[in-house]
């Protein structure tokens, strides 16, 4: 099994430049796969999805097979990300995460971009993600999203532009994380020559960063992660994380307000929680505060916070900036918190409350990705050329109803990856889903979720739609390997 | 540790070794089914339902019990909540809840058990039975012993044992119970060769043949009942689990031995020194099945003590 006819077509290819080349620092790799005896691909493929099986990164399914368990599509063929194209990205997410965070700061304070009128007031009051029982909140340090997982995609140029923000409970990092323990043992030759910068830290810079939230006073503070439980499909990552942190993983029922303090339940008695690494959403946080009705959260927990108690990463209200809309200023928050110039491009955004944007919208609706502000997942979508014309229509109704609600971008040529289709190679849509941490610095983690569009023809990554995964090769400068040396 | 926590662990491990007793049951009675004149051996089992105390809910469903549904209804049946599978199931979902506490290598080993017994082809495990209730008890057996040796013996391993040891000695009572009054009553056997196999069987059915042999020789059904309740040194008598469960609770809790600090340390206490002063005739004479109906009792109540102290569903918050 080689490359030597397959051919990137008409999008840019990260592995391969055009028929039977590869890219610069994909040329080890695919000279390696190519030389191997047949069948052995294959074979390493098999072994791959036996270890996650068996690791238990798997999903229910239900139907005709129910009871059977399957595993996240994963495809052994690593995506390679030269280190110049890296350093700009690490830039541009720096960039964007401060830009991001001066942002959600200013609106729960003296909303200054919308009084300079950057962005209309109605705008962020309408999106999803405000929390008026933020205002005035002043996390530690002044900092609200700790942990963020962007998406990046990349068109036929290979641009990479910015697709998404994610700072509520951006999930995937574990995945990152297990493919790249599958990975070495797949290819542990290529992967020991091909300089490929380590992640393996993640999970110790985590807990850094949750430990800095800790109230000043506390020495050694406990800090724990709130899952949803185990049935919350992104649990595993909620379990990973908390393990190879060495902290509880704690549901809301194992919590307790007491005395303005948060407690959890232990075989000890009650002992005290100072830094929650929340994965449940701002709505079932505090059903004081938030949604009545939820049974996930912790009564009280919001007095706690504000009294500076405990720390919640990620704070409460950065999912302000989730909101689709939103997103489209961020070039504008840059230049106008940072005063400099946008390194990573938005994907060009046309908001539907735009009289003139939404006229230009409704006559493409063929062409564009009509997207729902405030969804995520995949779920809510248009893409124009793959609709039919009831879809469109459906959607132009929409659009008409709630135009806030409504934004469209042009169908990008996603870039391609090759994936193994039984005994060849063919190219599938990407993106890329790097980590950022913000605490005492902004980390990005080198290296993130390349999340694959398994169909065919696809354009759609997201794993509740048959998206599958692969391992992300962040290649080191020179400079980057002689420091490990 | 949280009590959620703690209470997962405990039951993961009570249903990890019910699993394997379970297993063990029906691999002994295979054996010995094969050794009985043919018109018996439909015989041999009803009482192996009997042992788990399920027997009506067995009749309800399956009706006679023979070697192929009894098989099923232990191993297979999803909707008995103690069968193997069932077990399995429960086990490894408790072991999901805690996969931050216990190590990557006791929840790769119960997965993959787990699905080892879920996608097994239940003709094929029938056609070889013994090669498969072989692995699965081979299959606990790596688990306790991943268990014992990736995971710090702290508060948590503590509790996994005290439900691997609580659930061992209630196994072992309820196997002694019904067998020993059916072998007992047949007389005219009495020192016969088949007489002999069946209380083999027994022991078998608690892994105590070999080590019964080594302490007492001839197997005699008063020494066979001493040695799987008095003896303290054999792993699976009752006096030896109820031992370990003590010891477990005193160190999760600091209080000194012969002391008790709750009532999980009271009950235990309790029942643990009144096997120490009593002696098999003593038993005997008060009626066997008498004396292990009510340490079955007992067993549930430490069981409850053992809850109530630890993982209170709704702990009253002292402000």
């Amino acid at each position: 099994m080689n490359f030597s006819d397959y051919a990137p077509g008409r999008f840019y290819d990260e592995l391969i430049a055009s028929s039977g080349l590869p890219r610069e620092g994909a040329a080890l790799l695919v000279d390696q796969i190519g030389g191997l005896p047949d069948g052995d691909l294959r074979r390493r493929q098999e072994a791959a999805e036996l270890v996650l099986l068996n690791m238990g990164i798997t999903f229910n399914v239900y139907g005709d097979d129910a009871g059977a368990e399957k595993i996240m599509p994963f495809d052994i063929i690593p995506r390679v990300v030269e280190a110049h194209d890296w350093a700009r990205i690490e830039r541009g997410l720096k960039q964007r995460i401060q830009a991001l965070n001066l942002f959600i700061d200013d609106v729960y304070h003296d909303k200054r971009i919308i009084k300079d009128g950057v962005i209309p007031a109605f705008v962020v009051a309408s999106a999803s993600g405000y929390r008026e029982a933020c205002v005035g909140l002043r996390p530690p340090s002044g900092i609200w999203c700790h942990v963020t997982g962007t998406d990046l995609v990349r068109d036929e140029s290979g641009q990479f532009y910015v697709l998404e923000d994610n700072l509520r409970c951006p999930s995937g990092v574990s995945y990152v994380l297990e493919n790249r323990q599958v990975l070495k043992r797949t290819f542990p030759q290529v992967f020991g020559a091909s300089h490929v910068r380590a992640i393996d830290d993640y999970p110790d810079r985590l807990l850094q960063s949750l430990r800095f939230l800790a109230p000043e006073h506390i020495p050694s503070p406990t800090v724990v992660v709130l899952t949803p439980g185990i049935y919350n499909s992104a649990y595993f990552e909620h379990a990973f994380l908390a393990q190879q942190m060495g902290v509880e993983l704690v549901e809301g029922r194992d919590l307790v307000v007491v005395d303005n303090l948060v407690m959890m339940r232990t075989t000890q008695g009650l002992q005290r929680v100072d830094v929650i690494y929340r994965r449940i959403d701002d709505d079932f946080l505090d059903p004081g505060v938030f949604r009545a009705d939820s049974a996930l959260g912790v009564p009280g927990l919001m007095d706690v916070y504000r009294a500076g108690n405990v720390g919640l990463a990620n704070a409460p209200g950065t999912g302000v900036a989730d909101d689709k809309v939103i997103y489209a200023y961020v070039p504008k928050m840059i230049e106008f918190y940072l005063q400099e110039e946008v390194i990573l491009p938005n994907v060009q955004t046309y908001l539907c409350w735009d009289d003139d944007d939404r006229r230009y919208v409704l006559e493409h609706l063929d062409e564009l990705v009509v997207k729902t502000a405030n969804e995520s997942g995949g779920y809510g979508m248009l893409i124009g050329p793959h609709s039919t014309a009831a879809e469109q229509a459906d959607f132009a109704q929409r659009i008409k109803a709630d135009p806030r609600n409504y934004i469209a971008q042009p169908t990008l040529a996603l870039s391609r990856s090759p994936v193994i289709v039984d005994d060849h190679f063919e190219g599938r849509h990407v993106d890329l889903r790097p980590f950022i941490l913000y605490g005492e610095d902004v980390y990005v983690m080198p290296g993130g979720l390349t999340r694959v569009a398994m169909r065919k023809g696809s354009l759609v990554v997201n794993s509740s739609q048959g998206g599958g995964s692969k391992d992300t090769w962040v290649l080191a400068t020179t400079a980057q390997e002689s420091d490990h040396a | 540790m949280l009590s959620r926590a703690a209470d997962a662990i405990y039951w993961m491990n009570r249903y990890v070794e019910r699993a394997e007793n379970i297993a063990r049951f029906i691999q002994v009675n295979l054996h010995l089914s094969l050794d009985q004149p043919m018109q018996m051996r439909t015989d041999q089992w009803a009482p192996l339902v009997k042992v788990t105390g399920d027997y009506e809910r067995f009749v309800a469903g399956n009706g006679e019990a023979t070697q192929e549904s009894v098989i099923d209804f232990l191993t297979f049946n999803r909707d008995y909540p103690n069968s193997i599978i069932s077990c399995l199931d429960r086990a490894r979902e408790n072991a999901r809840s805690v996969r931050q506490i216990i190590s990557s290598e006791m929840w790769q080993q119960i997965n993959t058990f787990y699905l080892m017994v879920a996608g097994v082809h239940k003709g094929i495990a029938l056609e070889v039975p013994d090669d498969f209730f072989a692995r699965v008890q081979m299959a606990c057996h790596t688990f306790t012993g991943i268990m014992s040796a990736t995971m710090s013996h702290g508060e948590a391993w503590h509790f996994g044992r005290i439900g691997a040891m609580l659930e061992r000695a209630d196994k072992t009572s309820r196997i002694l119970d019904v067998k020993y009054f059916i072998l007992l009553p047949q007389v005219q056997d009495v020192g016969t060769p088949y007489d002999n196999i069946q209380w083999s069987a027994l022991l078998k059915s608690a892994s105590a043949f070999e080590m019964y042999r080594k302490r007492y020789g001839r197997i005699e059904p008063r020494d066979v009942a001493a040695f799987l309740i008095l003896d303290p040194e054999f792993p699976r008598s009752i006096h030896y689990c109820l031992l370990e469960v003590e010891r477990s609770l005193h160190l999760i809790t600091g209080t000194p031995s012969n002391t008790f600090g709750n009532e999980a340390e009271r009950s235990i206490g309790r029942l643990r020194s009144g096997l120490v002063y009593t002696d098999i005739g003593e038993i005997i004479d008060q009626g066997l099945h008498q004396f292990l109906d009510g340490l079955q009792a007992q067993l549930n109540a430490v069981n409850g003590a053992v809850s109530q102290s630890f993982f209170p569903i709704n702990p009253t918050v002292s402000t």
